[in-house]
């Protein structure tokens, strides 16, 4: 039987942690395993992190909107900020000589590597929405 | 509570920090950068990371590990890492950092490799 979760979180540091830790009960109740919920717990601290930082940009008067479901055959998050956007094409790769010693630029990777499937789009109403499956 | 504790230890002139907690976003990427800055603040510019007690890291306190690492090259120092946990290992492949830091399993040989 699919679940599902939704709630809304302000564009601060603290909704990092308190996203991670909703996955991980929402993930354990379904019983998934340590190395699966690492996995979803990596991908949700990086997204909502970019949600804050780089979309809404700690501004707590935009929200960001986190879900997470349970179709029996993926597990999907999506987090959804109210900032400006970006391409995700532009993003440098943080694995290129040039920009192994840059501080920041890592998410994303992380994200990709930790989940099977990776998606950015606009949704009406203006900001970025990520979504990410990871199969059972 | 902390998200991160930071001990420091002398051996010689190598300062080992043993890291335990959370290197994440915020409070814990901070107190490793205050720690570090300080450090160089006194002169101290070989440095061992002790990363044992580290049970999650994430793309900041990664970020956090090259800021140190090219502050204190900065400085005519070296950093160097000890006792990866196997998520740590992983991520730091993932983002080909193993090619950038000196990464020991033993703390004795971390050591005689400063010398």
């Amino acid at each position: 039987m699919p679940q599902k979760q939704e709630f809304t979180l302000p564009s601060r540091i603290e909704s990092i942690e308190e996203a991670a830790l909703k996955a991980e009960q929402f993930a354990r109740k379904l019983g998934f395993g340590d190395d699966f919920i690492s996995a979803i717990d990596l991908a949700v601290r990086e997204s909502v992190t970019n949600a804050v930082k780089h979309g809404n940009k700690f501004d707590e008067n935009k929200q960001v909107e986190v879900s997470f479901s349970d179709s029996g055959e993926a597990f999907e998050i999506t987090v959804r900020d109210f900032g400006t956007g970006f391409t995700v094409e532009d993003v440098p790769d943080p694995t290129d000589a040039e920009n192994l010693l840059k501080v920041s630029g890592r998410g994303i990777l992380f994200m990709r590597s930790f989940m099977d499937e990776v998606e950015w789009s606009n949704p009406a109403g203006g900001g970025m929405l990520v979504k990410m499956l990871k199969k059972q | 509570m902390a998200d991160i504790t930071i001990a420091e230890r002398q051996a010689g002139d190598v300062t080992i920090l043993d890291l335990s907690g959370k290197v994440t976003i915020g409070e814990g990427s901070v107190a490793l950068r205050n720690a570090i800055r300080r450090l160089l603040g006194e002169g101290k510019n070989k440095i061992l990371m002790n990363l044992a007690g580290v049970g999650y890291i994430d793309s900041s306190g990664i970020g956090e590990l090259v800021s140190s690492f090219t502050a204190v090259n900065k400085e005519g120092g070296t950093l160097k890492l000890l006792k990866l946990t196997q998520k740590i290992q992983d991520l730091l492949a993932i983002t080909k950092l193993l090619t950038v830091f000196d990464v020991f399993d033993d703390e004795a040989e971390a050591l005689s490799s400063f010398e």
